[in-house]
């Protein structure tokens, strides 16, 4: 089964790109999405045996992720019927492809149990979606794909380097080595040689930080996330972004078992807080409302970093944090794509009245700025809340307040550029747009479902969810 | 055995050198190409107890991709996109070569202060790997053309490759052929991007990508 969940969007990709026809294309970009998603729910039912002598394995924390790379997949899948529909008049060749080609390393990233074999999916992430960037064929597209091929790249392969070092910890220079199996260097993690596991840690922090978007290593993150076509921004934002993080985690696991939780929360705290604070400052007074989107998700991946990095509930909220901003950044980007369609620009200011214009649109764009920015009663504020209670009754006052001043800088700043956006009177067009006008099903059915979904986990986190969560965050050090 | 792997860690550290002074890409290319084949030599040799499958697996592997199929893909890719083929620094040449001898220095320095390692045939293995990846990332950062961020990736690879050597008795080859293949599709990836961007842009100068920005 869990073979499954790697194969089938792997052989749908070699499909798509034997196939002759878009339309076909498109079916079997539903059909795999589907597929994908009936097995991965499958594996909530019945716990899948693992494989390759553990290398292959579900855990609490790889399932949560997996089934939020699921979820969003058929949610892009669907909008990106309709959106292609009006953005595109060429071949979907290459981008059905290489979508679900993405799928299916990141898959494989939730389902590594093994160092080594995750380095190698975590790579294979970037490989897959540097061509979804490109998909618009101009200069600044090409521009986004550089920055995101080489600043990944060169940051991946740091993490290589700390891969060596912590297998370098685990061996006792007597010929003796551990494997790179998660689990057995948890089991063994009294025999680790410490300085090596430490170094190992950073370069992880690094590396796979620079993927997942930690400030300062951020930097192609927003170039690459409004320059992509929305469909594949809101995979890139809502799923590959955790799946990085996850790759920190795993060793993040193995530092707690071998007794340098404080050096490795201290760290995640504090990088979580400076990419708050980067996300914050680029925030006020951004003009493209993409890029604003990209920032905000730097920002949430510092409020995960934080709340893991404080422990105990802060884990539990960065837990349902993942999952809130997953479906809450996905939706933002397909209503991004709905009025990028309609406007033809991504400059905020050129962009309002959309309320009037798109009424759909709009009303989902203002939901989901709620919801973004943790407004009760979405899902993100009893996350936020979550970690800022861990920071308060662990009596770190300063993290609670600095991390509370961010957040009322970011509501602020992203308030000034979205509400003129959704509300004001429409300007005449200007810019030639190839929306003919009017709201397709196709483009506002996933976003709605999402909003949904976000509220009503605001009010009710439904009981084998909470279950499911509490067991991944007792992986990361967090207590019920 | 052990003289032969010094020289090839010698040899490789200079070439470190030739890619930091010399302003021809062809040469850096090739330059990169035959650090390459130098370090596919490296597990046969650093092995102990015979030659196993597992590594002259992984040394041909190596062998074909570094020494012949990258510097063939980025050779052609420097001659289709009809680009200029001198390097303009940031850092002048003189300058890098200064650079790089720093970094070297730095590199004995920090690896004799480094924490008990695995015993091992060479004690110039883990400088040697310092002092790559020291260097390359001067390439990456100093070095504004596409192509040469390219080869400045390349040496980091080798550089972590080398580090690796430390522990060649114990990575799965499964865990190393995928990184091979990974290294694979990023070169070739970011030869067609090289391609594009000489196209769009009528060169590959990375400094004029400038558009995205706050």
């Amino acid at each position: 089964m869990l073979l499954g969940v790697v194969l089938v969007p792997l052989v749908g990709a070699g499909m798509a790109f034997l196939l002759r026809s878009n339309r076909l294309r498109m079916a079997l970009l539903i059909g795999v999405a589907v597929l994908h998603l009936a097995l991965v729910i499958s594996c909530w039912y019945q716990q899948p045996t693992s494989l390759l002598g553990g290398w292959l394995a579900v855990d609490a924390l790889g399932r949560i992720f997996l089934t939020l790379v699921s979820v969003l997949f058929v949610c892009a899948a669907l909008y990106a019927i309709g959106y292609l529909r009006h953005e595109a008049q060429r071949s979907n060749r290459t981008f059905v492809g290489c979508l679900l080609g993405f799928l299916a390393t990141m898959s494989l990233v939730t389902l590594s149990q093994h160092l080594g074999l995750l380095w190698v999916a975590v790579e294979g992430t970037t490989l897959a979606s540097a061509p979804l960037i490109y998909f618009h064929h101009n200069q600044r597209s090409l521009e986004a794909t550089w920055k995101y091929l080489l600043i990944c790249s060169v940051g991946i392969a740091l993490a290589l380097l700390g891969t060596f070092f912590v297998a370098l910890a685990g061996s006792d220079h007597g010929g003796g080595q551990l494997s790179l199996v998660v689990s057995e260097l948890i089991r063994h993690a009294g025999r680790l040689h410490l300085p090596w596991l430490k170094g190992g840690f950073l370069f992880f922090l690094v590396g796979y930080g620079t993927k997942m978007g930690l400030a300062p290593f951020h930097t192609w993150l927003p170039d690459a996330h409004s320059e992509a076509p929305s469909p594949a921004s809101a995979l890139l934002s809502g799923a590959l972004l955790n799946c990085a993080f996850l790759g920190i985690l795993r060793l993040f696991q193995v530092c707690l078992a071998a007794g340098l939780a404080s050096f490795v929360q201290e760290l995640l705290v504090a990088f979580g807080l400076l990419s708050l604070f980067v996300a914050a400052v680029f925030i006020v007074g951004q003009s493209d409302y993409k890029r604003m989107l990209a920032y905000s998700s730097v920002e949430h991946m510092g409020i995960l970093s934080l709340g893991v990095g404080l422990g105990g509930a802060g884990a539990y909220g960065a837990m349902l944090h993942a999952v809130n901003h997953s479906l809450t950044k996905a939706l933002l980007f397909f209503v991004a794509g709905n009025i990028l369609l309609a406007h033809g620009t991504k400059i905020a200011a050129e962009v309002r009245g959309v309320l009037h214009r798109l009424p759909v649109s709009g009303a989902l764009l203002l939901g989901g700025f709620f919801a973004i920015t943790g407004a009760p009663p979405f899902g993100l504020f009893l996350s936020e809340f979550t970690i800022l209670n861990a920071a308060v009754n662990q009596g770190h006052m300063v993290v609670a307040v600095v991390y509370l001043a961010l957040l009322a800088v970011v509501f602020l700043g992203m308030g000034a550029i979205v509400l003129p956006m959704a509300q004001g009177q429409p300007v005449p067009r200007t810019t030639g747009s190839s929306h003919a006008g009017g709201e397709s099903g196709l483009l506002v059915g996933a976003p709605l479902v999402l909003l949904v979904a976000v509220l009503v986990l605001g009010l009710y986190v439904p009981p084998g969810l909470k279950e499911a969560l509490t067991h991944a965050a007792q992986l990361v050090g967090g207590v019920p | 055995m052990a003289q032969g792997v010094d020289l090839i860690l010698v040899l490789a550290m200079l070439l470190n050198f030739l890619v930091l002074g010399s302003s021809r890409l062809r040469a850096c290319i090739r330059a990169v190409a035959f650090q390459g084949v130098l370090l596919s030599i490296l597990p046969l040799l650093l092995h102990q107890g015979g030659l196993a499958v597992h590594m002259v697996a992984l040394s041909a592997g190596m062998l074909a991709l570094k020494g012949f199929l990258f510097p063939w893909l980025l050779l052609r890719t420097l001659r289709d996109g009809s680009m200029r083929a001198e390097i303009e620094p940031l850092i002048g040449f003189t300058a890098s070569l200064l650079v790089g001898a720093i970094a070297t220095i730095v590199a004995f320095l920090l690896s004799s202060r480094l924490p008990s390692l695995p015993s091992m045939t060479s004690s110039l293995l883990v400088p040697a790997a310092m002092a790559t990846l020291l260097i390359s990332l001067v390439v990456l950062v100093s070095r504004t053309k596409a192509l040469t961020q390219v080869l400045g990736y390349l040496m980091l690879e080798n550089g972590i490759f080398l580090f690796g050597l430390t522990l060649v008795q114990s990575m799965p080859l499964l865990v190393e052929l995928g990184v091979l293949l990974d290294l694979f599709a990023g070169v070739f990836i970011m030869g067609i991007v090289i391609y594009h961007i000489s196209r769009e842009f009528d060169h590959i100068d990375t400094y004029h990508l400038t558009t995205l920005k706050d």
